[in-house]
């Protein structure tokens, strides 16, 4: 029943690395190029760093949503939070901002939204669902009434740079995605942090009365979602040089949660892990493309990930769990 | 110890909810009188039909401590399995009934998976919506207009009321199924069960209340009324769409709270949806009569309206508890 083990996640990553593989193996059979990569210029192309890079987005808002799900919560505002940063961004972007200035306000922005998320759930005790949902309802209204209803466009070289760019040969989306993912990480495992969101998760009242400050890790777990959401708000700004209040980050709340149950985190609150989430992300982007390359409508892929949700929900389930030899005695959960 | 105990607190919100509706209106009214006359109340009523029969649906899920994510899709496989059915050649009439079938036995196995598998149900009504919406792209992408003489007739059906106004099948449709739902809640042996569930599940369980039936029962119904929302949709837009009804699952449940119900189940009426669609409904009829605001602002003031029912109805439960332990005390 040991709760932090930054080490022992590996052995249990095994399904998730497998779908993975077995997601891209897929792809390959439909398409025998996907995995062919070429430099140019500097920079690698291919389908696999296609799949890497539209898959980013979706992976920033998962680690968020990870650190949210494992105290019990969730975050269903990450998309509309992505449409207001995005419209902060292009609408500082289209006025000749420097890039810092149009940076560091969208970022501000989605930590406000997030610290206020945490608020409603830490402070008021709203249940998270609900919470969030005040400002996915609200969120696009706002993100409208900056760009004022217009799709805002922009010709900023230094935005543009945020997901045109390269380094390494990776796409800065995938380059950011990594290090965001990793940085967080690190944070959450080589210190106290991890045990403190996974306890939380798992009985908040009994984390309380046992000394952990349980609103302000709260409310640094809804910062924390909202500041990624941000962030991908920007990523998704700079790739179409544009704001679309109604369109940024549709449904992508959906997708991070989504790439957060088959990291395997539990829905229950307590066990996480934030790289699984990552691959889960990708695993999602891949089926994505598979599903384009081997040429099925593109509408597949919401049945697809509908199957996906049905038979991860089957495997992570109590009874299933009961059933031993399934998922076998490491749950933790009786 | 019940001083303030005249006014039952767990009528309060329905009180509230009623009172910001008639001073939502009055204001309205000030401003344009017109807002008075029986034909936009009739057109208030028409307009809002299909939110309403799905929100009274909703209402049993979140009594019973649950959310249902999966209505809009449904509302939209209702519209495309129609207009494709009907363009097959299918008799409207069969198809009515072919979606009512289809629609509630998909709410029976998602309540099925909610209550075997032991998942949060809004992660089991997610793949719901993923999987509906899905199906409906299956079937069609393009936006098929419904050409039928059925169409025409149910459409055209209309009742006079005094002074203009014309209340149409589709008001009378929902209106009908607000008292079906009102009955169902506080008349009927289910009714109970749902209001068991979401007070406190152990309890009910251990008083002998069926969790399984009643769960299955729940999420059957919410998404048989979906399907009957759908059908209505697709006689007030004479055709099936794919995208059709996005947004509406979040509409719905902000129709719920704001009518007085408790997120966390247990505490509600189905005549305070009643109020909550009412009210989100003024609010886009007060941005139309303006002329001058822009359409974000419903989804603003809807926000805004949700916060503050919500921080209503913390306040109530806080003071609840209070309450509580101050009896306790005395007690003691």
């Amino acid at each position: 029943m040991t709760l932090a083990r930054p080490f022992r996640a590996l052995p249990a990553a095994t399904p998730q690395i497998l779908t993975f593989v077995l997601v891209l193996l897929a792809n390959w059979a439909v398409f025998p190029d996907f995995f062919d990569l070429r430099l140019q210029d500097g920079r690698l192309f291919g389908s696999l760093i296609d799949v890497l890079n539209r898959g980013a987005p979706v992976a920033i808002l998962a680690v968020g949503m990870t650190l949210v799900i494992a105290t019990k919560g969730v975050d269903l505002s990450v998309g509309a939070v992505m449409a207001i940063a995005g419209a902060v961004a292009a609408t500082l972007a289209a006025d000749g901002q420097p890039l810092p200035v149009i940076l560091a306000a969208a970022l501000s922005v989605g930590l406000l939204c997030g610290l206020w998320n945490g608020l409603l759930v830490a402070i008021l005790d709203i249940q998270p669902i609900i919470a969030t949902l005040i400002l996915m309802v609200t969120g696009r209204g706002i993100a409208q009434l900056v760009t004022e209803g217009q799709i805002v466009t922009f010709t900023h070289e230094g935005l543009i740079a945020v997901a045109g760019s390269a380094l390494l040969g990776l796409p800065m989306p995938v380059v950011i995605a990594l290090a965001l993912a990793g940085a967080v990480a690190a944070l959450v495992r080589f210190t106290a942090l991890g045990l403190l969101i996974e306890s939380i998760g798992v009985n908040r009242t009994a984390s309380t009365y046992a000394g952990v400050d349980s609103r302000s890790v709260l409310l640094a777990a809804y910062g924390v979602s909202g500041l990624c959401a941000a962030l991908a708000g920007l990523i998704a700004a700079s790739d179409i040089r544009g704001a679309d209040a109604n369109n940024a980050g549709l449904w992508l709340e959906l997708d991070a949660i989504l790439a957060v149950v088959i990291g395997g985190t539990s829905l229950f609150g307590g066990r996480f892990s934030i790289l699984l989430s990552l691959v889960g992300a990708f695993v999602i982007q891949a089926m994505n493309t598979g599903i384009l390359l081997s040429g099925y409508p593109p509408e597949m892929n919401l049945i697809v990930k509908a199957t996906a949700i049905v038979l991860i929900l089957v495997v992570q389930s109590p009874a299933a769990t009961r059933l031993k030899g399934f998922f076998g005695p490491k749950g933790g959960r009786p | 110890m019940r001083r303030l105990g005249q006014i039952n607190p767990r009528t309060l919100p329905l009180l509230a909810t009623l009172g910001v509706f008639i001073l939502a209106y009055a204001l309205c009214a000030l401003q344009f009188p017109a807002m008075l006359s029986t034909r936009v109340a009739a057109n208030l009523l028409t307009d809002n039909a299909f939110l309403g029969i799905v929100a009274v649906g909703m209402t049993f899920v979140i009594l019973s401590g649950g959310i249902d994510l999966s209505v809009g899709s449904v509302i939209a496989f209702a519209g495309v399995f129609l207009a494709v059915t009907i363009r097959a050649g299918l008799d409207p009439i069969v198809g009515f009934a072919l979606v009512l079938v289809l629609s509630t036995a998909f709410g029976a196995v998602m309540g099925a998976m909610i209550h075997y598998l032991e998942t949060p149900p809004f992660i089991v009504t997610l793949a719901g919506m993923f999987l509906a919406r899905g199906v409906c792209f299956l079937m069609t992408t393009d936006s098929i207009p419904i050409d039928h003489p059925v169409y025409d007739t149910l459409s055209g059906l209309t009742w006079r009321i005094p002074s203009g106004g014309r209340l149409s099948l589709i008001a009378v449709v929902m209106l009908l199924v607000f008292v079906a739902g009102i009955v169902l809640a506080h008349r009927t042996r289910f009714g109970t069960a749902v209001y068991g569930l979401g007070g406190n599940r152990a309890s009910a369980e251990l008083m002998g209340v069926p969790i399984a039936r009643t769960t299955i029962l729940i999420y059957a119904l919410s998404s048989g009324l979906a399907g009957l929302a759908g059908i209505v949709f697709s006689l007030y837009t004479s055709a099936g769409y794919s995208l059709a009804a996005t947004g509406v699952e979040l509409d719905t449940i902000a129709a719920v709270v704001i009518g007085g119900t408790l997120l966390t189940g247990g505490v509600g009426t189905v005549a305070g949806t009643f109020l909550g669609v009412m009210i989100q409904g003024l609010i886009q009829t007060y941005v139309i009569f303006d002329g001058t605001l822009s359409s974000w602002w419903t989804k603003i003031v809807i926000g805004a309206l949700l916060f503050g029912f919500i921080i209503f109805q913390r306040g109530l439960v806080h003071l609840a508890v209070r309450r509580r332990q101050a009896a306790r005390l005395a007690a003691a």
